[in-house]
This record gives C-alpha cells, sequence and structure tokens, in this order.
C-alpha cells in the first residue's frame, strides 16, 4: 500500500508517501529525523489485517508537515533527506 | 426575519432504513459499524454480513451521544436489543469518542472496504467526500487499500464548504446541483481554493449582477477542479465510485468526471453509509477469525 500523509492547499502539495509493502519497521528513519516526524507503530492503522510494525507521519504533525520538514529542504543546495536515506527499503519519498 | 425563523439552507433530511426480508433472531453474527464523521454520523447493524439496519443524522457536538444517537436510530423499529450486538466497530473522524466500540478502525480502511460492499467488487478508486474530509482511495478487487491519501486540512472541496455555499446563497442543499446547471454559460470556477474566500468572491459576484445559479455553478466548478487535482495525485484507475454526502451533488459529480472522462458506479445505497458499512464488515471478518467478543 502506498499511503501519503499529509494535506493540499492553496500554496501547493505536500505528502510524505510510505510503501507499506516494502517498510519492516526498522525505525531507521524514525531516528534520523531531527524534527520527529516519523514513527513506528505496531500495526498499520488502515489496514485492520497486517499486524507488523510499519512506519507511519505522527498525526500531530501531518497538518504541518511543510514546515515541520522545512529543516531538512532548504531552498538551495538541498542536501539528500536523512529520512528518506536512512531506508534501506527505499520505502519513503517525498511530494515536494 | 429573526436568526431564530431563518430557514437552515445546508439541513438535509435524516433518515434511517430496515431490511423487511431479513430476520435478526436467525442472525448467527451480528455487527455494528458506527462512522462519527465531523458532520454526520452513520450507523450500520450488520446480521452476518448483509445490511439489516442503518441510519444517516447529523453529528451534535458530543461524539459519544452522536454515536449512541445514530445507533438508537438505526435500531428504531426493530426489537433488536443493543446487547445482541457481538461486535461493534468505530470509524471516522470522531472514532475514539464511541463509547460502545469494541475497536476503532481508520475510515480509510473502512471506506475502500464499504465501497467495495455498495458498488460492487469492480470498483479500484474511491473519492470520498465527507463533511470536512476529502479522500482518494485506490482498492484492489478485494476491496483492500493499495494506495491513499486524505486532505483534512481545508474545507474547500468538502460537503461542509457546499453547506456554506447553500447557506449564502439561500438555496436548499438538495437543489444546489440541478441549479448549477441551469445557466446558459458554464460561469469560470471561483478562483479561490479557501472556502473562507470563496465566500467572499461569491458575494462580490453577486454584487456584480450574477444570477444565484451561476455563482453555484461556479463554485461547484470549482469544487470539482480541486477535487480533480487531488485524486489525480494517485491515479485514477476504473471503476470509479464516490462515497460521502457529495455523491448526491450532480453539480459537482457530473462536472468531475467530466474532468476525469468516466462514468461514476451506480448504487441503490445511501452513499453516505460506506464507511459504517465497511466497519461493520471488518467486525464480521474478526468475529469469524475468532477475534470477537464472543469468538
Amino acid at each position: 500500500m502506498i499511503a501519503n500523509y499529509g494535506y493540499k492547499d492553496g500554496s501547493g502539495d505536500y505528502f510524505i508517501a510510505i510503501d507499506t509493502d516494502r517498510c519492516d519497521g526498522c525505525r531507521g528513519c524514525v531516528e534520523a529525523c531531527p524534527v520527529n516526524v516519523l514513527e513506528v507503530v505496531d500495526e498499520d492503522p488502515n489496514d485492520p489485517f497486517r499486524e507488523e510494525p510499519i512506519v507511519i507521519v505522527v498525526s500531530d504533525k501531518r497538518k504541518k508537515i511543510k514546515y515541520e520538514c522545512g529543516p531538512c529542504k532548504p531552498p538551495t543546495n538541498r542536501p539528500p533527506l536523512p529520512c528518506v536515506e536512512a531506508c534501506p527499503q527505499g520505502a519513503i519519498s517525498h511530494s515536494w | 426575519m429573526s436568526e431564530e425563523d431563518k430557514p437552515e439552507y445546508w439541513r438535509w433530511t435524516e433518515s434511517n432504513w430496515r431490511n423487511p426480508d431479513i430476520r435478526w433472531e436467525d442472525a448467527k453474527i451480528v455487527t455494528a459499524g458506527i462512522d462519527v464523521g465531523s458532520v454526520s454520523s452513520q450507523a450500520v447493524v450488520m446480521t452476518d454480513g448483509q445490511v439489516y439496519a442503518y441510519s444517516n443524522m447529523r453529528t451534535g457536538s458530543d461524539s459519544p451521544e452522536s454515536a449512541m444517537n445514530a445507533l438508537n436510530f438505526g435500531l428504531e423499529g426493530t426489537d433488536m436489543p443493543e446487547s445482541r450486538i457481538d461486535y461493534c466497530i468505530g470509524t471516522g473522524y470522531g472514532r475514539v469518542n464511541v463509547p460502545m466500540a469494541d475497536r476503532t478502525i481508520t475510515e480509510i480502511a473502512c471506506h475502500a472496504r464499504g465501497a467495495h460492499f455498495i458498488y460492487g467488487p469492480g470498483v479500484r478508486t474511491v473519492l470520498d467526500v465527507g463533511g470536512q474530509d476529502c479522500k482518494a482511495i485506490r482498492c484492489d478487487e478485494k476491496g483492500k487499500v493499495v494506495n491513499f491519501l486524505m486532505n483534512d486540512k481545508c474545507a474547500a472541496g468538502t460537503g461542509r464548504g457546499m453547506e456554506v455555499f447553500a447557506d449564502l446563497l439561500s438555496v436548499p442543499i438538495t437543489d444546489v446541483g440541478q441549479r448549477s446547471f441551469q445557466v446558459e454559460d458554464e460561469p469560470e470556477p471561483v478562483s479561490s481554493t479557501c472556502v473562507v474566500y470563496a465566500k467572499t468572491e461569491a458575494t462580490g459576484l453577486l454584487r456584480k449582477g450574477w444570477g444565484v445559479n451561476e455563482v453555484l455553478a461556479a463554485y461547484c466548478s470549482a469544487m470539482s477542479e480541486r477535487i480533480f487535482s487531488l485524486i489525480d495525485r494517485i491515479g485514477i484507475e476504473k471503476e470509479f465510485a464516490i462515497t460521502g454526502g457529495l455523491a448526491k451533488n450532480r453539480g459537482v459529480v457530473d462536472r468531475l468526471m467530466k474532468e476525469i472522462g468516466l462514468a461514476p458506479m451506480k448504487t441503490d445505497w445511501d452513499t453516505q453509509i460506506a464507511g459504517a458499512v465497511g466497519a461493520a464488515l471488518f467486525g464480521y471478518v474478526l468475529v469469524q477469525k475468532g477475534k470477537g467478543r464472543k469468538g
């Protein structure tokens, strides 16, 4: 499943997409994120029959990820995103 | 006219229904799904995986009370006691506040499962336009979610935005769709992507001499554009189904489907009950798997 967390408003689309078939809940991204946007939960909230750990975007941060993720996204010379780099499975991508 | 006498143009009819062909006394497993949304609440009671009764009401200021009212209204006229329900699942925006729920499941999973039930297994893309959010879900032939996104930050492109417009223009919400087509030329959509600004823009248009129907057309088309840009992100696959209250508004649905280039799936069920149907079905599967209260 591709789980898109985030929002769209007048200024653009801000979604973090997590490929739940690739994520194995290793927590690499959770530790790499400097602003605690991600967390690992015991079961997938959007799939009641999957009981393995999975990473999700913290619900309080979903409506402000444009700002939460800001520190990792300078307007020029943007380095690779720590969460994306930290994932050996390539399960995380950002829409902006 | 005093504030109290002012007609409530946004108000839609609450309803309940019971399947006359089912005797609940014969059922092996009875499950309930309660979907407490930001604007409306539904309760669905299922006997062995079939819809036995449902209700569709407005959500009040108190979520636990709204959940209980919906269930009582759904069971009204049936003599089934609430204690007969083997398993109850809460879903929707207010799901953590459903007192009788044995478990909660997110509305994403429930809407996909519910749409799969009310529209049939051919559905691959589900658009749910609720009171204060808009969800786009792609699912497989079993109703399992494969891709989803939800926008609940902004009221533009949601049912509540439409209610605000019905009230502003003094047009009953159920007439909005039809009246939005009673225009000579299709006007440009309102440009604002925010309901508050769209309302300001609409007031300006009325002052410029636009007719009410033209303004409705401009808002319906802005809303369909807005929804289209959202579902485009997850990709649209045939068959396409719409759930939630907005599925009843032709003004938005017809314009949206023109943009998508598909015909929407049809159903005789109330499109607002999809989430609660999905919840009740999950309950049924969980009880069968021995995870239920009486399992």
